[in-house]
């Protein structure tokens, strides 16, 4: 993964609360087994609606998105991440999300900025009012900002999730840095084996 | 100091090492995998030169995408058939045992893991699918990941984790005839909302949850994840145990009374201290259906389509008349006076053999509507066997119900089982969300029973109950 410090980037207003991932990418997308090329199936459904925000000119090449309430609740599917990021997208604004969702994006590097609802609002008009406004993600100093508008906000952030951003970790990398431990561990684990299960065919012996 | 929760127990047997600052590596007892989130994670693998730590503590399953028709029939989705062929590979590269398409123990993948007796007390269980909760009926913890966690789990058999807080949802007392597993944990759902659950693990406790069998206790747990909660748990008990005896994936005989033993530790203490409680009374409930379009929009069966108005502001307000139009519904309407086009008795909530039996009841006899089609799809097809084994197909296909190939079915869109634009569906899954049963598709969650009874009304209905 990349190293996320500074986000600078337009917005694009969803107004929408629970907006669930099988929204964000609808599940006949999933049967692809690439990782890449999910951008054209974000949001599929509202997209067909000519007056769906991201239809708008004005909000062409936007890359945070504002959402709203439980943001990327329901399926745990990852594909919801790929999708917005393969679309352009690079933070979500939103005042809560859906535990998985969150999870996953931060795995991912695209950086989920939580605030007050009222705050979520005041963005939203923020950029309505003028689409063209740059927006600022600091990861390093937690703050969004509008500055043309002279517009800031705190948000917070796990500080092991800060920390993955910032350095760019691969957490597989990390863990398997861990393998002594891992291995004492299994010397006690209660964990059943399935080789005793079933045979090489997977019919239960 | 006060005792443990189930939670925690499990949480401190599983500890690999908790570093200061840092999130605790969790060890993973038991990794399920399907078809549609992993074939990216091991790609993950073969760029990284790495291996699958513990193909035996690894299985994998097709469901979502298998068509549910006759074996002899084709995938003919070219894309799907890739998926699925993915899995194939993958599994036989990594030395992971599979159960594809026509397998004696093929199935969705949270049916299959308790049937075989490989979901146990305890134990730790993660699978790329957010309804994994669903295992966490058998007292153990259990949750859905996303890929690059799969990715993860089958590098290192270990997960970072952050501790949840823990919630006891408790529903005591006994609720009136004709409410059902699913009605309750809908009420639940409907109680906390669809973000209530966040950040939590739940335990449901109580002795309407404790006198469940194990398949109603599943059907619940499944749903944890519909109120915004990572797991859901129920403490081991006889219930418990009397499920797993001859499972294939437990001991046999002095072993399997002495697994027993370890596994009737994995309660809650006594006292333990939950850091939210939320009690329910079950003489309150009743038979639920979903009217829009987030699985917290609950009504009772025989309630009303409610008003936007009844949201406390501008927003929620927006949102109701947002479900409403998409569910093409008028506030006010009757619920049982909604006719329906399908009706889906199937999903990892109610598709075991108890829920067949359930929907069997009120099937017999009867017959599906003519303005109705109405799908039976087991959820594995050890169910759909022990079913052959009933007569429930019979049953089933005499009312003109379809008996079909397990799988998930029409629970979402991504097999040949889709609902069309504008088709309204009474279905026995766990999400009505937009376009969720195919584009346009408009989905009301019901229990086994509803569904049949509705099937054969041709509007939503119940079966009666002897008063
Ligand atoms: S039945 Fe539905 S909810 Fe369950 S695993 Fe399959 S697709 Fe997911």
């Amino acid at each position: 993964m990349k190293p996320v410090r500074i986000i600078e980037g337009r917005g694009v207003p969803l107004e929408r609360s629970d907006v669930d991932t099988d929204q964000i990418i609808p599940s006949e997308w999933l049967k692809r087994v690439e990782r890449t090329g999910f951008g054209r199936g974000l949001f599929s459904e509202w997209r067909d609606d000519t007056t769906f925000v991201l239809n708008q000119p004005e909000y062409a090449g936007a890359s945070i998105l504002v959402g709203g309430a439980r943001f990327g609740t329901g399926s745990s599917r990852e594909h919801a991440v790929w999708a917005l990021m393969d679309y352009g997208f690079e933070a979500i604004v939103a005042s809560s999300y859906g535990d998985i969702f969150r999870n996953n994006s931060a795995k991912q590097g695209l950086v989920t900025v939580q605030l007050d609802h009222s705050d979520v609002e005041e963005l939203n008009r923020l950029v309505k009012e003028d689409p063209s406004r740059l927006l600022v993600v600091d990861v390093e100093r937690l703050t969004i900002e509008v500055p043309e508008a002279g517009w800031q906000r705190h948000f917070a952030l796990d500080p092991m999730t800060q920390e993955r951003l910032l350095q760019g970790w691969d957490d597989i990398g990390l863990s398997l840095r861990r393998d002594e431990e891992i291995s004492r561990y299994e010397l006690t684990s209660t964990a059943p084996s399935l080789a005793g299960v079933f045979d090489h065919e997977g019919h239960a012996r | 100091m006060a005792g443990k929760t189930l939670y925690e127990k499990i949480w401190e047997n599983h500890v690999v090492v908790a570093p200061e600052g840092e999130q605790t590596l969790l060890y993973i007892d038991l990794h399920l995998v399907h078809e549609v989130t992993s074939p990216q994670a091991f790609d993950g693998l073969r760029l990284n030169g790495r291996g699958v730590r513990r193909p035996d503590l690894t299985l994998a399953t097709a469901d979502h995408n298998v068509p549910t028709s006759p074996l002899s029939t084709p995938i003919e989705d070219p894309i799907s058939r890739r998926q699925l062929e993915a899995l194939d590979e993958n599994c036989a590269e990594f030395g992971i045992t599979l159960f594809p398409r026509g397998h004696e123990n093929q199935g969705i993948v949270h049916v299959i893991g308790p049937e075989l007796g490989v979901t146990q007390p305890g134990m730790t269980i993660v699978c790329g699918d957010s309804h994994t909760s669903t295992h966490g009926a058998l007292a153990s913890l259990a949750f859905g990941i996303g890929t690059s966690e799969v990715e993860h789990v089958l590098a290192t058999q270990t997960l970072p984790q952050q501790k949840a807080k823990t919630m006891a949802v408790v529903v005591e007392g006994t609720p009136p005839p004709g409410v059902t597993a699913k009605d309750i944990v809908l009420a639940i759902v409907g109680r906390l909302g669809t973000g209530g659950g966040a950040g939590y693990v739940i335990e449901y406790r109580g002795d309407a949850i404790m006198n469940l069998s194990m398949e109603g206790r599943m059907t619940v747990c499944n749903m944890s994840i519909e109120a915004g909660a990572r797991a859901g748990l129920v403490a081991a008990d006889e219930t418990t145990i009397e499920y797993l005896r001859n499972k294939p994936g437990v001991p046999e005989g002095a072993a399997f009374d002495e697994t027993a033993e370890r596994w009737r530790t994995f309660v809650s203490d006594d006292d333990a201290v939950f850091d939210e409680t939320v009690t329910i009374d079950a003489a309150t409930l009743a038979p639920f259906v979903t009217w829009g379009t987030i699985p917290a929009q609950v009504v009772a069966l025989d309630g009303v389509v409610p008003s936007p108005d009844t949201a406390v502001d501008a927003d929620g307000r927006e949102s109701l008349q947002r479900a409403l139009d998409y569910m093409d519904l008028t506030p006010g309407t009757p619920l049982r006076s909604i006719g329906v086009d399908v009706v889906f008795i199937g999903s990892c909530t109610n598709s075991r053999i108890e829920d067949l039996r359930a929907a069997a009841a009120v099937a017999k006899g009867g017959t599906v509507s003519d303005r109705v089609r109405a799908l039976v799809v087991p959820g594995s097809r050890r169910v759909k066997e022990q079913a052959e084994r009933e007569g429930l197909d019979k049953i089933f296909q005499e009312a003109g119900f379809e008996w079909r190939e397990p799988g998930c079915s029409m629970c979402l869109g991504m097999n040949p089982d889709i609902l069309t634009p504008g088709q309204r569906c009474a279905s026995t899954s766990n999400r009505n969300f937009e376009g969720r049963q195919g584009r346009g598709g408009r989905t009301h969650l019901v229990s086994p029973a509803v569904a049949a009874a509705t099937a054969l009304a041709g509007h939503f209905d119940a079966p009666k109950v002897p008063a």
